[in-house]
C-alpha cells in the first residue's frame, strides 16, 4: 500500500488515515466480527504539522488540562490531576539493575549536557515531571559486544512523582535495555534515548504495575546516522498506563522498529501515542502495535503519527496497529496519521484493524474438542506472538508468553 | 459397537421475527460403520440438524434427545461432544486469526486424546494426511482457514476428520463448491477415514454427485424439518431424476 503515491509533492499534507477494506481484511475476524474504527476522525485535519507542536520544559507554559486537548482527549484526565496539576516528588527513587560490563547506571545532575537533546515536553504532565526532577537516572552504553541489562523499579510508592531518565548508546555500541516496572506508582516521567552513529540499541519498557498504578511516560529518542533503535512497549499491569514514544530519525540511514504489546482487562486504560519523525534521508521505520482487550471497560488507545519531513528523501515507513477484542464492553481506539512533506519516498503505509474473537470462532475450536479457556488462549497467544518474537531476548520472550497467559486466566477468574 | 440415536428432535432458533421452528421431530439411528446420506432442499433444516448435534448455542432444542452409546449428548458442552467422538465438518468453516493449522491440529488432537500425541509419529501423520489430500505443505503454517479458498477449507475439514478420528462424523455439504478433482480427493479422504476407523457418517448433501464416490447405505429425504422418506441408495437416483418436487407440493392424491 502506498499512501504516498497519490500525494502532491508540495506542501505538507495529512493523509486522513482511511479505514481501507484492505487493511481491515488483514484481520480475518472482521468477517464475522466488527471493526471499531475510532471516533470518526475522517476528515480530521491537524491544527499544525506534528513537528510544530508547542514544546516547553516549563510546566507554567501549559494551560491546565481539560481533557479536550488532542493529546489528552482519549485519556481519563480527571483520574490523574495530581500528575498534571499537582506538585510532584522529583527525588531519587530505589532502582535495581543487573550487572553488565560496558553499561553504567548512575544518577546525574540536571545540568548533564545530554538532557534535552532528544526531545522536549509537548504536554503538561511531561513538563511537570521535567520541572521537578532533582537528578536524572543515566544509563550509558558503550562497547560493541551485544549485552543485556534489566533496570527495575518496584518501590515507587503512591506519592505522585516526576522522573527523568537518559539512555545513551555511544557510537557503534550495542545493547538491550529492559526497563521493568512493578509495584505501586503515580508517575509522570520523561525518558530520553540517544543513539550515536551506528549504535544498535533495544529498549524494552515493561509495565507490570499493580492494579492501582498510574503511569504517564514520554519517551524521546534521537537516532543518529546508520543507527538502529528497536523500541518495545509492553503494557500489562496498571490502572492507567500511557506510554508515548517519539522517535526522531535524525541521521541518514537511521532505522527504527517500534513494537508494542498490550493487554487491557476490565477497567484498565492502556494508551500509546507513537510518533515517528523522519528527519533525514534514507531513514526507515516500522511500527507494529498489537493489543488484546478483555472485560468490562477495558480500554485501549493507539495513535500512530508518522511525519516524513522535507529533508527525508528516500524513506520507507509502515505502521500498523491491530486489536483483538475478546469480550463485550471494551473499547479500542486506533488512529493512524501519516504526514508527508516530500515527494521522494520509497514507501509509506499504514494499517489499522480491530477484530473480534467471536462466538463462531469459539464454536469452531470447541467443536474440535478444545475447551473455551484453551481456545481463547490459543487465539490470543497466536495473535500476540508475532510481536513477542521480535523482541529478540529469549528469556524475556518466554516470560512474556507466560505473563500473557496469566492475563487471560486473571480475567477468567473475575 | 457405537451407535448415535436421534429421537424426536425439535429445534428452534430466535429470529428478529420471533421464535422459528426448524426441526419438527427428527428420528435417525446411525450405527458405527454406516453411511447415511441426508438430502433435501435449501432451508429444509439440514445444517440445523448438523449444528444441533455439534451443540451450536444458537439452536434451541425444544424436545427430543441425541444419544451417543446411550449417553445424552444434549447435556454435553460443545467440546465434550467432540471429545466423546462426534465431529462436524462445517458447511462454512470459520477463519481463526493468529492460529496456525499446525498449532490448531496439535491442540485439538491433544484435547481429544487427553494427552499430547507423540511428536514424531504425529508430524508424520499430519504430513501424510496433507499429502493424501493434495494440500501444499505451506498450509501447515497458515492461519486456520484464513484466505483459504472454498475447496481448501473443505479439505482442511477432512484433514481434521482423518487426524482426529471421531466415532461419528457429520459432513455438512462438504461437496458443495468442489470441482470434480477436488470432490474425488475429498471423497477419498472420507473413505480412507472410514476404512481406518470404521466411523459412522452422516453425509448432508444437495446433490447426488458425491454419492458416486461415497456410497451410502441409507438415504433420507429431508423436507421441512423432518425426514420425509427413507430408503437405500436407489432413493438417491430417484431424487436425481425427479428432484424434491413431489415432497414439496402438498399431496392431494388419494
Ligand atoms: N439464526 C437463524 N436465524 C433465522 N433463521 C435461521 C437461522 N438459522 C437457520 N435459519 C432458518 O432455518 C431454516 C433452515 O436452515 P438450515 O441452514 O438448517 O437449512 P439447510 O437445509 O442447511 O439449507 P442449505 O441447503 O441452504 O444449506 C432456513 O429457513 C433458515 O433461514
Ligand atoms: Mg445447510
Amino acid at each position: 500500500m502506498s499512501a504516498a503515491s497519490a500525494l502532491s509533492k508540495s506542501a505538507s499534507k495529512t493523509v486522513p488515515a482511511p479505514s481501507t477494506p484492505a487493511a481491515e481484511s488483514v484481520l480475518p475476524a472482521g468477517q464475522h466480527g466488527i471493526k471499531e474504527h475510532s471516533d470518526g476522525r475522517f476528515g480530521y485535519v491537524p491544527v499544525q504539522t506534528r513537528s510544530d507542536r508547542f514544546k516547553s520544559v516549563n510546566v507554567a507554559d501549559f494551560e491546565a488540562v481539560t481533557g479536550r486537548e488532542a493529546v489528552w482527549k482519549h485519556s481519563p484526565v480527571a483520574k490523574f490531576t495530581d500528575l498534571t496539576a499537582g506538585g510532584l516528588d522529583g527525588s531519587r527513587y530505589p532502582v535495581e539493575s543487573t550487572p553488565s560490563a560496558d553499561i553504567s547506571v548512575a544518577w546525574v545532575p540536571r545540568t548533564d549536557a545530554r538532557i534535552g537533546t532528544a526531545g522536549l515536553p509537548e504536554e503538561r504532565a511531561a513538563a511537570n515531571a521535567w520541572s521537578v526532577f532533582d537528578d536524572a537516572l543515566a544509563i550509558t552504553v558503550s562497547g560493541e559486544e551485544a549485552k543485556e541489562i534489566t533496570v527495575t523499579r518496584s518501590a515507587l510508592g503512591i506519592n505522585a512523582r516526576g522522573a527523568h531518565t537518559i539512555i545513551e548508546a555511544k557510537p557503534f555500541s550495542q545493547a538491550t535495555i529492559i526497563l521493568q516496572n512493578t509495584g505501586e506508582a503515580r508517575l509522570s516521567e520523561n525518558i530520553e534515548i540517544i543513539l550515536g552513529e551506528s549504535a544498535n540499541l533495544t529498549v524494552v519498557s515493561l509495565q507490570e504495575w499493580d492494579d492501582s498504578a498510574v503511569h504517564l511516560a514520554n519517551h524521546f529518542a534521537s537516532v543518529g546516522r546508520d543507527a538502529r533503535l528497536k523500541h518495545v512497549v509492553v503494557s500489562l499491569g496498571g490502572s492507567i498506563v500511557r506510554v508515548n514514544p517519539s522517535v526522531r530519525l535524525a541521521g541518514p540511514g537511521s532505522d527504527t522498529l517500534l513494537l508494542g504489546l498490550y493487554f487491557a482487562d476490565a477497567g484498565q486504560h492502556l494508551e500509546q501515542q507513537v510518533y515517528v519523525f523522519h528527519d533525514a534521508p534514507k531513514s526507515r521505520s516500522r511500527v507494529n502495535y498489537k493489543g488484546a482487550l478483555q472485560g468490562q471497560d477495558a480500554r485501549t488507545v493507539w495513535i500512530g503519527d508518522v511525519l516524513i519531513g522535507n529533508k527525508a528523501a528516500g524513506t520507507d515507513s509502515y505502521e500498523q496497529n491491530r486489536n483483538l477484542v475478546l469480550t463485550e464492553g471494551t473499547r479500542a481506539d486506533s488512529i493512524p496519521n501519516l504526514e508527508i512533506e516530500t515527494g521522494d519516498i520509497v514507501g509509506a503505509g499504514h494499517a489499522s484493524a480491530t477484530g473480534r474473537f467471536d462466538d463462531e470462532q469459539l464454536f469452531y475450536l470447541q467443536a474440535r474438542g478444545i475447551t473455551e479457556e484453551e481456545a481463547r488462549r490459543l487465539v490470543v497467544r497466536g495473535f500476540l506472538t508475532e510481536v513477542v518474537q521480535q523482541i529478540g531476548s529469549p528469556e524475556l520472550e518466554a516470560r512474556l508468553q507466560l505473563a500473557i497467559e496469566a492475563e487471560l486466566i486473571g480475567t477468567d477468574d473475575k | 459397537m457405537s451407535v448415535l440415536e436421534i429421537k424426536d428432535l425439535h429445534v428452534s432458533v430466535e429470529t428478529d421475527q420471533g421464535t422459528k421452528q426448524i426441526l419438527r421431530g427428527v428420528d435417525l439411528t446411525i450405527n458405527e460403520g454406516e453411511i447415511h446420506a441426508i438430502m433435501g432442499p435449501n432451508g429444509s433444516g439440514k445444517s440445523t440438524l448438523a449444528y444441533t448435534i455439534a451443540g451450536h448455542p444458537k439452536y434451541h432444542v425444544e424436545s427430543g434427545s441425541i444419544l451417543l452409546d446411550g449417553a445424552e449428548v444434549l447435556k454435553m458442552t460443545v467440546d465434550a461432544r467432540a471429545r466423546a467422538g462426534l465431529f462436524l465438518a462445517m458447511q462454512y468453516p470459520v477463519e481463526i486469526p493468529g492460529v496456525t493449522v499446525t498449532n490448531f491440529l496439535r491442540t485439538a488432537k491433544t484435547a481429544i486424546e487427553g494427552e499430547a500425541p507423540p511428536i514424531r509419529t504425529w508430524i508424520k501423520d499430519v504430513r501424510q494426511a496433507m499429502t493424501d489430500l493434495r494440500m501444499d505443505k505451506a498450509f501447515a503454517e497458515r492461519n486456520v482457514n484464513e484466505g483459504f479458498s472454498g475447496g481448501e477449507k473443505k479439505r482442511n475439514e477432512i484433514l481434521q476428520l482423518e487426524l482426529l478420528k471421531p466415532k461419528f462424523a457429520v459432513l455438512d455439504e462438504t461437496d458443495s463448491g468442489l470441482d470434480v478433482d477436488a470432490l474425488k480427493i475429498v471423497s477419498e479422504g472420507v473413505n480412507r477415514a472410514k476404512t481406518n476407523t470404521g466411523l459412522g457418517l452422516l453425509l448432508i448433501t444437495h446433490y447426488t454427485r458425491i454419492l458416486r464416490y461415497i456410497h451410502p447405505d441409507f438415504v433420507h429425504v429431508f423436507v421441512n424439518g423432518r425426514i420425509a422418506e427413507q430408503g437405500g441408495p436407489e432413493l438417491a437416483d430417484r431424487l436425481e431424476d425427479e428432484g424434491y418436487d413431489r415432497f414439496l407440493v402438498p399431496s392431494n392424491v388419494g
